[in-house]
């Protein structure tokens, strides 16, 4: 499903660089169950920015469902994105004007889905998510574990090959984090290739796969 | 359908902010729109001002010679015998009908009810170079068979109808004119606006009564083709000449004769007021454009206000131009819904000035019908492009703002504040 050869990415600044990623080679296979573990400034997200096509890379190749993907116009980036990868975030990145079914409908909005049918599917993912009641509450009146389910049912409404999570649980407590791993390992059941990217160990061990990262490099990958 | 779905949840996020910008916009149409009334009502005012005549009449009146010619002396009182009208239409080719005006003041009665006023001799074509007005069963204006028969007829303006005849209709009774009994066979209710009300009777009865030497002093005429003041300058030049050389005084004499051209002076007033229309449109689109730089600045902040917002929707894949198209789309929608809001009020405004001008004008006691205002309005022609202004402003003070928007990256968005 991914495939990352020698990937390099170095960060300009006016006086000084950052060479991040000093030569990534990885491989996911389709349905993994993945996660990226690294001391912050280890380039653990830089990578996982890349893979989610939100970044270029400056060298090497990256294939992502054999598609090579590099150089693209933003046009086309925001196509895969919307088509090929959902994203979860640590501060869940719902719109805070918009209510729960309103926010995981949106990726809908961009695929050019009528607003009756994007509201009918969002409400499908928002029970699935047990969240059915809460359709239409604003982020701000729901608890830290609801709003990521909430952004959880908006990463997936548009059948993405790849979830890509980014500290999903880093601001949850553990009870509410270890139901939120739950929901990660049943949606990764159904065949979605899942990648997140934590430090915690708790999270990391519910994975297959631990990726660690330091220093921009691979260092090991730890397979359960 | 969908996009401006998405476009009004999100205005109606920000209220207040979407309301006072809009405002400022709705600001900028109300004032272009009442400006443009308040030219088109100063215009139409003074346009009615012209209309006691037709526009393109000329009138001249002689004088007293002042300069000697060809050995006559000064201070000749001139005046016009029918050989000047006449010399007038073989000579030039401009003027299509012309009257000599004999004037005078006299009593006219009816029974016991008198008045004073300017009984004036006059060809039919009068009626068309003075702009007379005739409502239905208000009878006719002096005819050729008058002229051919000194008919004892007499058109007498409304105002003279309502001192001698009170409730009652003119027509048809007998007024006495000076000594001498008169038929009235038509009311004339174009106002007079200077001097005295008229009782106008045939130019050859008037000859035959008050007149025995045949000479009077004011020849009226329409004149064709002269569209610009210089033509109407030339004209009068040339009028001038054939009267010098017809009553023999000196082209040079100014006060020999005196013409009033009404086309000239309507050309001329026209000029101005095309000017103030100019210059009052000037000063509505700057408005306007104060108006747009606040859209355009509001939209600046509300776009790095959502920052966050426009990268977590391009993260989920919103395209560049969907994110462009989306801010231009409620930049339009801001100025033209808020726009049409100041031109309705504009509009109304106008309306409401409009009816209370009419009202008066309904009520007031005002005999001369002068006026300096009057049907204000605004043009679908400029709705039409105050319009097409609105939708270019919203474009204009959307793009930057947009193009901002656009070069947003959703990482750096969305990084943690």
């Amino acid at each position: 499903m991914i495939t990352l050869k020698d990937i390099h990415k170095t960060y300009y600044t006016e006086a000084t660089s950052l060479h991040v990623l000093k030569g990534i080679d990885l491989h996911i296979a389709k349905g993994d169950y993945v996660s990226i573990m690294g001391a912050s400034g280890s380039g653990k997200s830089t990578l996982l920015n890349i893979l989610g096509i939100l970044d270029n890379y400056d060298t090497g190749e990256y294939y992502l469902n054999n598609t090579l993907i590099k150089g693209l116009s933003e046009k086309q980036s925001a196509v895969y994105r919307n088509e090929m990868i959902g994203f979860v975030f640590q501060s869940f990145n719902l719109i805070n004007f918009k209510n729960a079914m309103e926010n995981v409908a949106l990726p809908l909005y961009y695929k050019n889905i009528s607003r009756k049918k994007r509201n009918a599917i969002a409400m499908e993912y928002l029970d699935r998510m047990g969240l059915k009641e809460w359709a239409l509450h604003m982020p701000n009146e729901m608890s830290g574990g609801q709003k990521q389910r909430v952004a959880i049912a908006r990463a997936i409404i548009s059948n993405p090959k790849v979830l890509l999570a980014d500290e999903p649980t880093g601001a949850l407590d553990s009870k509410t984090t270890e139901e939120v791993m739950q929901l990660f390992g049943e949606l990764n059941k159904t065949g979605i290739t899942t990648i997140i990217v934590t430090h915690e160990k708790m999270v990391a061990d519910e994975t297959r796969k631990i990726i660690h990262i330091k220093d921009g490099l691979i260092e090991n990958v730890e397979e359960r | 359908m969908n996009t401006l779905q998405e476009i009004l949840a999100t205005l109606s996020h920000n209220k207040l902010r979407t309301i006072l910008t809009g405002l400022s916009v709705s600001w900028g149409i109300f004032i272009l729109i009442v400006l443009l009334g308040a030219g088109s009502g100063l215009s139409n005012g003074v346009k009615h001002n012209f209309n006691n005549r037709a526009t393109n009449s000329v009138q001249m009146w002689s004088g007293n010679s002042s300069l000697p010619y060809k050995g006559l002396k000064t201070n000749r009182s001139l005046t016009f015998a029918e050989k000047q009208i006449a010399d007038v239409s073989s000579h030039l080719t401009e003027p299509d009908k012309e009257t000599g005006i004999i004037e005078k003041q006299s009593t006219v009665t009816y029974k016991s009810e008198y008045g004073n006023y300017t009984v004036r001799g006059v060809n039919p074509t009068y009626k068309d170079i003075f702009n007379l007005k005739f409502e239905q069963d208000n009878g006719r204006f002096i005819n050729e068979l008058d002229l051919r028969d000194n008919s004892k007829v007499a058109v007498i303006d409304k105002k003279i109808e309502e001192v001698l005849f009170k409730d009652k209709s003119a027509l048809g009774q007998y007024i006495k004119v000076g000594s001498v009994m008169f038929q009235v066979i038509g009311i004339n209710t174009q106002k007079e606006r200077f001097g005295s009300p008229n009782c106008f009777i045939p130019f050859t009865t008037a000859q035959l009564i008050y007149n025995p030497n045949k000479k009077f002093n004011s020849i009226a005429m329409t004149v064709q083709g002269l569209k610009t003041e210089a033509a109407n300058d030339t004209f009068n030049n040339k009028l001038k000449t054939v009267m010098a050389n017809s009553l023999r005084f000196d082209q040079k004499d100014e006060q020999a004769l005196y013409l009033y051209n009404a086309q000239r002076e309507y050309i001329q007033t026209m000029k101005i007021f095309d000017g103030i229309t100019f210059f009052v449109m000037i000063v509505g689109i700057l408005t306007l454009i104060a108006g747009i730089v606040g859209v355009s600045n509001i939209m600046l902040v509300s776009v790095k206000e959502r920052t966050r917002e426009i990268g977590i929707r391009k993260a989920i894949g919103a395209k560049p131009g969907t994110i462009l198209r989306s801010i231009v789309a409620e930049s339009i929608l801001i100025t033209s819904v808020f726009g049409y809001l100041g031109m309705v009020l504009g509009v109304g405004l106008i309306e409401l000035v409009n009816y209370v001008l009419q009202k008066f004008a309904a009520q007031g006691p005002s005999d001369n019908d002068m006026s300096v205002f009057r049907d204000p309005s605004v043009s679908l022609t400029y709705m039409g492009m105050a319009t097409l202004i609105l939708i270019i402003a919203g474009i204009v003070a959307g793009y930057m703002p947009a193009r901002r928007a656009v070069r947003i990256k959703p990482i750096e968005a969305m990084r943690e504040e």
